[in-house]
């Protein structure tokens, strides 16, 4: 639980990339509090990306990325789209390999790496949009959850297919007009976290992505749940402002509008039984730990 | 990081000893047993140290898929489990490799060809992934009789690619195969195939290494490439994700990587040669005739020869183990005497025919055939009669073979 593999030999730290460095210096692996406060404070594990200005996308990869609570022993696994554009510039292993596969990846991954190091942790977590998560890849996204294997899915949500330049998914709006829909789509948006939930999933949440503490609570629970009991499920409102006919600085509104209690993107959560319990467990650990780092810290002012 | 020379007369949890690979297969007692193909599979996977298994029902390899899941049980293999279709399991096999695991899996026809898109993605990310194929018709009208057609469209993968002809090579070469693979220069899947029910389905005689030894484990940072685990630096691979840009940066750094695995193919021949005592085995190859062929059909060539004989006609024989890599050189060597080269394919393509013509000056000399294909059987006697017919002897007619 350190930056310890990520020290640069001392003869060749002049030559490595400044970003290399700054992880180093200041890159939060390690540390047991991290969450989306620490941006702006430290070296955040994505480094530029090549997003559309003003994508809701980059601000879920960096809060994600900012909320992760074990990332030196997490391996994330993306899939086809905007997300592969981002994946290369994050500083934790991920795999791309083809589109739609991505919880089949996961499933061999997490098998290989419970195999490989018994009895510590390694963390998969899987981010791919929704094209991936409910059309091409619906079967292996499903088959994972029936299987109970552990690992965190995060489908970021923009209802369409962004970067083949808006198509018609599984997950856009009745009667929206787009590429593939030419008179508006004739049915109704897939319900996949209800999916989720009867499949297995012992976490599901629904949401946008417009308040990073929020971000930081699912994520945080959704890994620790997926690590000891099984599958969880994200689901979080990305809108493609691109392709909705937003400007740069619309995505968070857009975000806002679509997360009142009566829109689609209300906060909706599923928690299992066996969940809710490793979670209470969680939080007690958490307040203990706090109330004694907050003990100590009165002990050393006095 | 495992160092597998200070693992070398180490136990395993099952008691079995790791063993230097060479001395294994070469040196090492044999057993002779009387087993079939799917069982021997199931013993030389006993013998592999495989880390991951994945499954899927597909005649005719569900019975070796199912018997290496007895392994599982038995405590031979870290985790076994039953995906949900060939493209899946083909990307499961992928996600653990990715994650610094020996791999091994089964197909077959129609699921190989479900698969597909995996392949070139295996290659390209150098997985090491080991993958049986028992091949099987992959046409319409449903088939699940032997044919070899799939074999075709594995070829331009950029995995290596070998063909058994006994359950004796595929105990051997399973285990060398993984040797193969997983060199550091080369470091690529590999489709070992067979004729399904031919070789899967029927028992032979093969001699085993004693059950108490094993391959030494994979050691994945021996890799080429990082292995997919955070126990090593998480390096951004790209500074700019140049996969979906239309540069020339891009385009040169995509062909430069094609070629990369090109040459990983290439670079596996000395190795293949090294642990299968080369690409091809000859015989008489000083003949006017000679038999160039893969798999079962080199049993059935060889037999045909014999038969020849008996009339006075002499036929030398090339049995092609390897196609990735393709054992070029060698072929033009075998063939440079024959004025008349025969190649007996079980598909309807021909492409082993198509391949040698490639490959040998004056490829008039080529005959493709004869093909037998949809299930159908290949007696020496219509390899005898295409080579009688071609030399302008009296043959017997074969109505009703296509010959």
């Amino acid at each position: 639980m350190s930056k310890e593999r990520i020290q640069i030999s001392e003869a060749l730290y002049d030559i490595m990339p400044s970003d290399y460095q700054d992880l180093v210096k200041s890159a939060t692996y390690g540390k047991e509090d991290r969450g989306w406060k620490d941006i702006g404070t430290s070296k955040e594990l994505i480094e530029q990306h090549s997003l559309c200005a003003g994508c809701p996308e980059s601000m879920a990869f960096r809060y994600i990325l900012a909320s992760l609570p074990n990332p030196e022993d997490t391996v994330m696994v993306g899939s086809t789209g905007c997300t592969s554009l981002v994946f290369p510039m994050v500083a934790v292993h991920n795999i791309h390999s083809l589109f739609g596969n991505q919880n089949a990846i996961a499933s061999g991954l997490k098998r290989a790496l419970s195999v490989r190091f018994p009895g510590r942790v390694k963390d998969v977590v899987v981010l791919a949009g929704d094209g991936a998560t409910v059309d091409i890849g619906l079967d292996m996204t499903l088959q994972a959850w029936f299987r109970q294997e552990k690992f965190t899915t995060i489908c970021f949500d923009n209802e369409l297919y962004a970067n083949t330049g808006g198509q018609e998914s599984g997950l856009m709006q009745k009667g929206f007009v787009a590429k593939m829909a030419p008179v508006g789509k004739l049915f109704d948006k897939v319900r996949l976290p209800e999916i989720a939930r009867e499949s297995g999933c012992h976490y599901v949440v629904n949401c946008t992505v417009s308040k990073p503490s929020l971000v930081e609570k699912v994520i945080r629970n959704a890994v620790h749940v997926a690590r000891e009991i099984g599958p969880t499920y994200l689901q979080l409102y990305t809108p493609c402002i691109l392709e909705i006919g937003k400007n740069s600085m619309e995505g968070l509104q857009e975000m806002r509008d679509s997360e009142k209690p009566t829109e689609r993107f209300a906060y909706k959560e599923y928690i299992s039984e066996p969940a809710k319990q490793l979670l209470a467990e969680l939080a007690a650990k958490d307040k203990e730990r706090k109330a004694a780092a907050k003990q100590l810290a009165g002990q050393a002012s006095a | 990081m495992a160092d597998t020379h200070s693992i070398i007369g180490t136990k395993n949890k099952k008691g079995q000893t790791y063993t230097d690979t060479w001395k294994m297969m070469n040196e090492a007692p044999r057993t002779p047993s009387f087993y079939t193909g799917s069982e021997v599979i199931k013993e030389a996977i006993r013998r592999a140290s495989c880390d991951v298994m994945i499954a899927y029902p597909i005649t005719p390899q569900s019975e070796a898929a199912a018997l290496i899941g007895e392994l599982f049980a038995e405590g031979y293999i870290g985790d076994y489990f039953r995906g949900e279709s060939e493209f899946a399991v083909m990307s499961q096999c992928a996600g653990a490799s990715f994650g610094g695991a020996r791999v091994f899996t089964t197909t077959a026809g129609p699921g190989t060809m479900r698969a597909m898109e995996n392949f070139p993605m295996w290659a390209g990310a150098r997985l090491p992934i080991q993958m049986i194929v028992t091949c099987r018709g992959i046409n319409s009208p449903l088939s699940i009789q032997p044919d070899t057609l799939e074999i075709a469209y594995l070829l331009n993968t950029g995995m290596l690619v070998w063909h058994a002809e006994t359950a004796q090579d595929f105990f051997d070469w399973i285990l060398k195969g993984y040797i193969v693979s997983e060199e550091p220069d080369v470091h690529l899947p590999l489709a070992l195939c067979c004729d399904g029910f031919f070789v899967t389905h029927t028992k032979d005689v093969v001699n085993l290494t004693p059950a108490d030894m094993c391959l030494p484990p994979y050691d994945p940072y021996r890799s080429p490439v990082p292995c997919m685990d955070m126990e090593c630096p998480p390096v951004r691979m790209m500074r700019d994700p140049f996969v979906m840009k239309s540069n020339y940066i891009s385009y040169a750094t995509h062909a430069s990587w094609q070629q990369e695995i090109w040459a990983a193919v290439e670079r596996s021949r000395k190795h293949t040669i090294h642990w299968l005592n080369g690409l091809v085995d000859t015989e008489n190859t000083d003949a006017d005739i000679v038999i160039v062929a893969s798999g079962t059909a080199v049993s059935q060539g060889r037999e045909a020869i014999r038969m020849l004989e008996d009339e006075g006609v002499r036929c030398g024989l090339v049995k092609v183990k390897a196609l990735r890599p393709w054992p070029e050189e060698e072929i033009r060597q075998a063939t440079k005497n024959a004025k008349h080269i025969f190649v007996p394919e079980f598909n309807v393509t021909g492409w082993l025919a198509k391949e040698i013509r490639a490959t040998v000056p004056n490829s008039q000399r080529v005959h493709a055939g004869p093909h037998v294909c949809g299930g159908m059987t290949m007696p020496p006697e219509i390899i005898v009669s295409e080579i009688k017919t071609a030399l302008g002897m009296k043959t017997f007619s074969m109505a009703g073979r296509g010959s």
